[in-house]
């Protein structure tokens, strides 16, 4: 594998470089911040199974890019009181030993100014930062900030990008490049979409950035499919809805052994 | 109007207002196209197509043709000879609601179709709040022989039966909206969840200027035959003049923009009208939602707030991102009414005028009562007032609401 180019690399792009080129498939849950009141027991949990990085929702009232099993928990978390600060400063206790991103939407950061949003992000100890409705043509000046503030905005490519613009995607990405697994909102699908595998070796022949897949991979034997083709796979509504259903940290944490004995194997 | 306290055009910086964006979509610091990655390539060919269309005679020829001959165009323009009497004011009405399916929005959702057909796609989605957007797209859909889903808040859907029965009739599927506080915006959530995963098939049919570029100024450019019309027949009344305040209802902002596009360049002075429960003008900060920089009802965190209103169409915590740059530079100014205010308006306006509004446009009805009596509008002021819609999707709420 070659270098990272000439950015600065920063804490969620190096342990995702380090564990891909050591030979390792790489797998990254996404749980929902505030979800419930043992939420960060299951970020504890996620990190003790094998997780490689782990993604934290921050709940936003109108999430555009997410299906009912994330709506529900976003509205579950926002009723019980979940805000922005209150999951950081959680975070900012957490003492896991992966990398965290967080995944919201981007009226989030930008409602307390690009430059105080990046900031209170890496106070927290906040690796990177996924914002599904700012696509890099918006993106400028939260990308500027975010990069001074030492915070990796992870850019998503989608099966309609063309190859162009997934080209120009794949190099302001920071962190991981992550592959839309289809055209559609995230949750759960019974098979893999055509396009995820397609998708996924598009992201690869453009950039050297540990290519991830997410949205609608819903168990380990379709992790273990993409990652025949992907350096791994991100795993956020087949996660939630089983702590939906009340599997709590230990559930969480056989659900990631199960992914990750899939890709390993 | 030489005293009024409504600020007028002049002086205006003109030329800018209301043209043609740039490639980034902007209108001043609003506007712009937030959307997932999914969507961006859709929107980027919607921006070309729309231009192209719009630059080509013979779309223009079709879609007026369908204009005139299927939906009524032109509207006429009503003097309120009544009204004007009790207010001492000249009231000029632009009357959308005798379009055909009793709105404006049929003005919008004729050229979408057309667009969409031209750009080959078989399936509307559409999201709606009163249901006049999504029974014009339904209508649009069944003329020209596309698919079409309309998305709906549950509280919308029971409030707005009718409609819903209309759009079903019209061989449209409606589909209720359970998430959030169940009106429109959290209509256009689904709507836009839709698209995302049928974006290769379908065409968003948005129902105002709103939403990512190019929908602000493509569905302006789409409503301004309601404003260019309004002028040259307001010349006619007024003996060549514009009239002293010209104002409508905003929901997204759709009839208001299309009204203003026809007389942004002249002297007379801008006027839109929110609900109060909805004002994201009066009560908004700047934000970015539904793929759009503008002003919304929103919390300190960021997180949206629910809007209240009698009227569904106008049940929405934000506002089209053109609005926002006008209320900015000054061009128009934007004022609240209240329900109360907008009940009172709604039986007023049918007993002196044999008119039953939407309570939409009953909005600007009411800001004009108030406005004529408090000195705001000075006695002797011409004013033209859009009349958004027909009230007939209306009558059983009031009624209720009566009882
Ligand atoms: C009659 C009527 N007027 C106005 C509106 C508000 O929309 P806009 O502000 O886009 O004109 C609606 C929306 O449902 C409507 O039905």
């Amino acid at each position: 594998m070659t270098g990272p180019g000439t950015h600065q690399v920063g804490a969620l792009e190096a342990r995702l470089r380090e564990r891909r080129d050591a030979g390792s498939k790489l797998v990254v849950p996404y749980l929902t911040g505030g979800l419930d009141g043992e939420w960060i027991d299951t970020l504890r949990a996620l990190a003790a199974a094998g997780a490689d990085a782990i993604e934290v929702g921050i709940p936003f009232s109108d999430p555009v890019m997410d299906g009912p099993t994330i709506q529900e928990a976003s509205e579950r978390a926002l009723r019980s009181g979940t805000t922005r600060h209150s999951i950081l400063d959680a975070l900012r206790g957490a003492d896991v030993d992966v990398p965290i991103a967080v995944m919201t939407y981007y009226n989030l950061v930008a409602r307390a100014g690009h430059r105080r949003s990046a900031s209170e992000l890496a106070a927290a100890g906040v690796a990177g930062a996924i914002l599904p409705d700012l696509p890099l043509d918006e993106a400028g000046p939260w990308l500027a900030a975010a990069d001074e503030a030492g915070v990796a905005t992870v850019l998503l490519a989608a099966p309609t990008t063309p190859d162009d613009r997934l080209a120009a995607i794949g190099a302001r990405s920071r962190g991981f490049l992550y592959a839309v697994g289809l055209l559609g909102v995230t949750g759960e699908r019974r098979e893999l979409a055509a396009s995820a595998r397609a998708i996924a070796a598009r992201c690869m022949a453009v950039t050297d950035l540990p290519v991830l897949v997410g949205v609608g991979v819903s168990n380990a034997a379709q992790a273990r499919e993409l990652c025949e083709v992907a350096d791994g796979v991100v795993v956020g509504s087949a996660l939630v809805r089983r702590l939906l259903d009340g599997a709590g940290p230990k559930g969480a944490g056989e659900f990631l052994a199960e992914l990750r004995a899939a890709v390993d194997g | 109007m030489s005293d009024a306290s409504v600020p007028t055009g002049a002086g205006a910086p003109r030329a800018r207002l209301m043209g043609v964006p740039g490639p980034d979509g902007r209108f001043g610091e609003f506007g712009g196209r937030f959307v997932p990655e999914s969507l961006v390539p859709a929107c980027v060919e919607l921006s070309s197509a729309f231009d192209e269309a719009w630059g080509d005679p013979s779309f223009h020829e079709e879609l007026d043709g369908l204009l005139t001959t299927y939906a009524g165009r032109p509207t006429p323009v009503t003097e309120c000879r009544r009204l004007s009497e009790q207010l001492g004011v000249r009231v000029l009405m632009k009357r959308e609601d005798l379009a055909h399916t009793g709105s404006h929005k049929i003005n919008n959702v004729l050229g979408q179709a057309l667009l969409a057909r031209r750009m080959g796609k078989q399936r509307l989605v559409a999201e709606t709040g009163a249901g006049q957007h999504g029974v014009a797209s339904a209508t649009a859909a069944a003329l020209l022989g596309l698919r079409c889903v309309v998305y709906m808040g549950e509280v919308d859907v029971a409030r707005q039966e009718l409609n819903v029965f209309r759009m079903r009739l019209l061989g449209a599927e409606v589909r209720p909206v359970s998430s959030g506080s169940r009106t429109l915006k959290d209509a256009v959530n689904e709507a836009l969840r839709d698209w995302v995963a049928t974006v290769e098939t379908t065409h968003y049919c948005i129902g105002s200027v709103m939403g990512p570029h190019p929908y602000p100024y493509m569905v302006r450019e789409l409503q301004r035959v309601v404003g260019d019309e309004a002028r040259e027949q307001c010349r006619e009344v007024l003996g060549g003049a514009d009239p002293d305040v010209v104002v409508a209802c905003i929901g997204g902002g759709s009839n208001a923009a299309g009204t203003f596009a026809g007389f942004v360049d002249t002297r007379s002075a801008l006027v839109g009208v929110e609900a109060a429960g909805g004002a994201a003008l009066g009560s908004g900060v700047p934000g970015v939602v539904h793929g759009m920089r503008s002003m919304f009802l929103q919390d300190e965190d960021g997180q949206i707030l629910e809007a209240h209103s009698i009227s569904a169409g106008l049940d929405y915590p934000g506002i089209g991102p053109e609005h926002a740059q006008l209320a900015a530079v000054g061009r128009a100014t934007y004022h609240s009414v209240g329900d109360d205010e907008v009940l009172d308006a709604f039986r007023t306006l049918a007993a002196t005028e044999g008119i039953i509004p939407a309570l939409e446009p009953a909005h600007a009805v009411a800001w004009l009562l108030r406005a004529a009596r408090t000195g705001e509008v000075p006695p002797g002021s011409t004013v033209l007032l859009t009349m958004s819609g027909r009230g007939d999707k209306d009558v059983a709420q009031v009624m209720e609401m009566q009882s």
